[in-house]
């Protein structure tokens, strides 16, 4: 692991998103409630729409272009729909979003 | 000869370790015990009781004067340790200094006080000890406080103080009350058992200074928003620092506490720490069972025998009567977990378990916490819970047991709450007509009036036969909203405006929704009806809108967005279009005229998203709200102004009404058109509402539809003069706002409850002006450029990604 810095919980809004640029690609980071975050990929798998701008609800995010539901414990879609979104360590130390930059492919520390 | 010990504090931690010391051995030590307070050992946790007049101080006394004397303990009451000398092994206290063999810390912690303009005046307090209890005593009835933190401890005052007849605020900064032990949906129980008590409770609340009288005693707290809290006593309980001083004047380590190892003993092998003064493992102490089990390890270490303290999790309870609030473990942060939710709003019962793979970690519970202990066991043990999972939130008396009532919600009103909005029926009037014998929803409507008008609240009637005929009656299937709740829309709107729901968190619990905060379906439609129907206190919620209404822009399938601005009926000027063209220029946007008269800019980046309304804004256009449901477009003809055949003024009516109506959200989007005369080049006869100019008038027809659906307008009436057009077309839309279904167009909401009662309540002056006034109310708050508030640059940084890794990947 290598815990990157990459903001303050306030920077989200509760039951919202923000992106964070990686190498692997735009990843969405979460704020289901006061003190969770989760991060997955934004990029829907049915036809890439950004997760980022879906409803949160409990512990999953419904795609904005189609309605899609993601458990963003797993990154498994819901329900009928088949489908993973892959999903970075991610976590809070106080107030600041730590995210593993080894997961989203950057090697050396900030 | 006998070793001597000292200890200095006397209180929760200490006195526990004394009781194990002595009974293991009574000889071991010389005792001599320091207090700063001007007495021995007492329960400290029982001020509380003690303030709200449950039990007298002399009930709470622990160790009274007799105690310390039959053990042979010096007590030096009311002196305060001033200086430790680790290397010659003495201790100073205000009456002189004293040797020791072993030294025992029990300071505690110090009451965190902010630093506000006015936090040193007579008449602010912290709340930790007997003197602080006293003087919230002192108040009574007719005098008033204010607290400072709703945590545990602002609370127990607040409640105390408020039981003895004092008037009390409490100010949190915080969304909900004790944030750090309870989810909203516990704390809005919590608030609302509070309120029911008389406290007012003020959240998300910046305290800015406080304020004095002429003889410079505390007379006000002041809040960010200027709001003055006027007050008697303040009491700030916002935290606690461990009480360090005088171990790091010792030279000892201290981090945030003094720090020990798992035997208790600090950097310095002769002095010992324990209590709300010491960090372990990095760990520091709040609450008290943790300090008993230090209290024993401590015991044993000074009688050297092997004992380590090892922390375990806490459970929280408040003690104020009637707030029966547990939590324990984890309950948020954190990956790879599952939420169980249970709700009766019969009982105001609220629970919530929180489950990692197989195991409990964290569990919130309001209202009925008598499994409390065992869940706490669970968390504690690690129990592997699969076994039980279905039926886990149970407890351990119903494995194997009950579901939800779904009826529960409406078996929990009360019989003043009212059902049919429309004859004034309470939920009383239709039990008391069903037990003298109305067996079927038609025997309550002759009976009652109840659902025989609208009819939305036809599904509420009928909980009410099943819920008092019991198996007799058989509920015809009625739609739910989705899988959180059995409740329709329409039961849940009506429940909304009878039971007086202002936040989300109350329908959740009071309507017994079966998640923690509903889903993509139930939470735009709540968050609309929440804002319809209380405009002025609830806040709208931008997460619990879609998309489109969140951003203020139509998401394209690429994920770009379009944007429209308002093109007031239609008409426009050289110097927008030029503004446009700039624009469309500037951020790269394909140009569309859409088919409601105006223009569209497609292609939109949402990082240029508050630049373009920038832009727009500045030329003085707002948004065109063509994402919403809310007022879309007024469709104009150019009416008497150019055309032969022109009869009124249709472009400036139009114009007119859509400077009235934008920016208000209603169930669904909301079309007009205005025609000038019968030829209808506004085609306002398929509108939500079309009004067409006639010589005598306007004639106003509502709920017509061209999407999906084609159908022509109905007339709803005919009016002579423009403002009566616009008072009617106002009261419509209102009472669509307050009724209809989140999703339903005019047109399927007029079919649900007829085109008759429409009129017939329009008709009604009185109740058309009052429609019309609710309506400007509700625009009072929210008739507001958003694009205005969006660009703002603290908020337009929302558009932008929180981070970029890619840069420094590439160095
Ligand atoms: C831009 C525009 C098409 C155009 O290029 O002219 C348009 C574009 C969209 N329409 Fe429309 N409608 C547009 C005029 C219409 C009209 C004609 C009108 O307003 O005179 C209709 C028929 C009248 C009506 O409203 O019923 C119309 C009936 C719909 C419907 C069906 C609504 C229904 O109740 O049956 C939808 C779907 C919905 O709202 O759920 C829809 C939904 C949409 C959405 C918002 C789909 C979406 O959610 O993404 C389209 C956004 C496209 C985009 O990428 O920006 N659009 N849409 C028109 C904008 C008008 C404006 O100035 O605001
Ligand atoms: C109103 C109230 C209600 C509470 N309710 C609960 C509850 O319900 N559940 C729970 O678990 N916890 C509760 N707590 C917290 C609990 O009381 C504390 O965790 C516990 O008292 C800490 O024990 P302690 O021995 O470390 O410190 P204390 O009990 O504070 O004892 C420290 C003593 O050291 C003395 N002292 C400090 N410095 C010096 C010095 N230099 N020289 C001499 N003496 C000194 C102080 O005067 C004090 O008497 C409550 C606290 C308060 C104030
Ligand atoms: S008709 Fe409307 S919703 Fe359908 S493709 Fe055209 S713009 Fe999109
Ligand atoms: S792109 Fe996500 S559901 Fe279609």
């Amino acid at each position: 692991m290598n815990w990157i810095d990459i903001g303050h919980i306030d920077d989200i809004p509760l039951r919202g998103a923000r992106l964070v640029k990686t190498p692997v690609g735009c990843v969405a980071i979460f704020r289901t409630a006061e003190a969770e975050v989760f991060a997955a990929s934004n990029t829907c798998p049915h036809k890439a729409g950004p997760l980022s701008e879906g409803i949160l609800h409990g512990q999953k995010v419904t795609c904005p272009l189609h309605n899609w539901v993601f458990d963003l414990n797993t990154g498994e879609a819901q329900g009928a729909d088949e489908g993973r979104i892959a999903t970075y360590p991610v976590r809070l130390d106080g107030d600041r979003i730590l995210l593993d930059g080894i997961a989203v492919g950057k090697r050396s520390a900030a | 000869m006998t070793k001597k010990l000292i200890v200095i504090g006397a209180g929760m931690a200490s006195g526990r370790m004394l009781e194990h010391l002595i009974d293991a051995n009574p000889d071991a030590y010389d005792i001599t015990l320091f207090n700063a307070e001007p007495r021995g050992n007492y329960n400290r946790l029982m001020l509380s009781p003690v303030l709200s007049g449950e039990k007298t101080y002399e009930e709470i006394v622990t160790h009274d004067a007799a105690w310390y004397e039959e053990r042979g303990v010096t007590c030096r009451f009311g002196e305060k340790v001033v200086a430790i000398d680790t290397e010659n092994k003495v201790v100073t206290g205000e009456n002189g200094a004293l040797p020791y063999d072993k030294l025992v810390i029990a300071t505690g912690s110090n009451p965190f006080i902010i630093p506000l303009p006015g936090h040193d005046l007579p008449g602010v307090i912290p709340y930790r000890d007997l003197e602080d209890t006293e003087a919230m005593m002192a108040l009574g009835a007719g005098k008033r406080a204010v607290v400072i933190g709703g945590g545990l401890l602002g609370l127990e005052a607040a409640a105390g103080m408020a039981a003895r007849g004092t008037e009390v605020d409490v100010v949190h900064i915080m969304g909900h009350l004790m944030e750090r032990q309870l989810d909203e949906a516990a704390g809005y129980l919590l608030r609302r058992s509070l309120t029911q008590k008389g406290i007012r409770v003020h959240c998300k609340a910046n305290s800015k200074q406080i304020l004095s009288d002429d003889n410079g005693h505390v007379r006000a707290l002041q809040l960010d928003d200027g709001t003055e809290l006027p007050c008697d006593l303040l009491v700030m309980a916002v935290g606690i620092r461990p009480s360090t001083a005088l171990g790091k004047e010792a030279g000892l380590e201290v981090n945030r506490g003094i720090v020990v190892d798992d035997h208790m003993v600090t950097s310095n092998p002769d002095v010992l720490a324990l209590g709300e003064c010491v960090e372990h493992a990095g760990a520091i102490f709040g609450l008290v069972a943790p300090l008993y089990d230090q209290a024993k390890v401590l015991a044993k270490t000074l009688l050297g025998e092997e004992a380590r303290f090892v922390q375990k999790e806490v459970a929280t309870k408040l003690k104020v009567t009637g707030c029966d609030l547990f939590s324990a473990g984890d309950f948020a942060e954190g990956e790879g977990r599952e939420d169980i939710v249970f709700r009766d709003p019969a009982r105001g019962v609220y629970k919530r378990l929180i489950l990692e793979g197989n195991r409990l970690i964290g569990a919130v519970m309001y209202g009925d916490t008598a499994d409390g202990a065992w869940f706490h066991g669970l968390i504690k043990d690690a129990t592997d819970v699969e076994e039980m999972r279905e039926t886990l939130i149970f407890g351990p008396a119903y494995q194997g047991g009950a579901a939800a009532d779904p009826m529960a919600a409406v078996a929990a009103l009360p019989r003043d709450a009212e059902i049919c909005g429309c004859n004034g029926v309470c939920k009383g009037q239709i039990e008391d007509a069903i037990n003298a014998g109305a067996g079927d929803l038609g025997a309550v409507r002759a009976k009652t009036k109840a659902s025989a008008s609208c009819g939305t609240c036809t599904g509420l009637v009928e909980q009410i036969l099943s819920a008092t005929l019991g198996d007799a009656f058989v509920i015809p299937a009625a739609q739910s909203v989705c899988g959180c709740t059995d409740l329709s829309h329409e039961d849940v709107r009506r429940l909304i405006k009878s039971q007086e729901l202002k936040s989300q968190e109350a329908v959740w619990q009071e309507l017994g929704w079966t998640t923690r905060n509903g889903c993509h379906v139930c939470r735009p439609a709540v968050n609309f009806y929440l804002l319809a129907d209380w405009p002025l206190d609830y806040v709208d919620d931008p997460q619990s809108r879609f998309v489109n209404e969140r951003n203020h822009a139509n998401i394209q399938k690429d994920g770009t967005y379009s944007v429209m601005p308002r093109m007031w009926g239609g008409m426009t000027t050289p110097q927008e279009l030029m503004a446009i063209a700039l624009a469309a220029e500037k951020y790269g946007a394909t140009v569309k005229v859409t088919g409601g008269q105006r223009i569209d800019l497609l292609g939109v980046k949402k990082e240029d998203l508050p630049g373009i309304w920038h832009d727009l804004n500045e030329a003085g256009m707002v948004s065109g709200h063509a994402y919403t449901k809310g007022l879309r477009t007024v469709k104009t003809c150019v009416g008497s102004e150019w055309c032969r055949f022109g009869t009124q003024d249709s472009t400036g009516l139009g114009i007119a009404l859509e400077r009235r109506l934008w920016g208000s959200w209603t169930p669904h989007k909301v079309k007009l058109g205005v025609s000038g005369c019968p030829r209808n080049c506004a085609e306002a006869t398929c509108k939500d509402v079309g009004i067409v100019c006639v010589d005598s008038g306007f004639q106003i027809g509502v709920a017509g539809a061209a999407g999906m659906d084609v159908k022509e307008t109905e007339r709803l009436v005919d009016v002579p003069t423009e403002e009566e057009a616009m008072e009617w077309t106002v009261a419509f839309i209102q009472l669509y706002r307050e009724n209809a279904k989140y999703l339903d167009r005019p047109y399927k909401w007029v079919a649900k409850v007829g085109l008759d009662w429409v009129k017939e309540t329009l008709a009604d002056a009185a109740e058309r002006q009052a429609l019309v006034e609710r309506f400007d109310l509700s625009q009072s708050v929210y008739q507001k450029d958003p694009w205005a508030e969006q660009a703002k640059p603290e908020v337009a940084r929302r558009f932008h990604p929180l981070a970029d890794l890619t840069l420094e990947a590439a160095e």
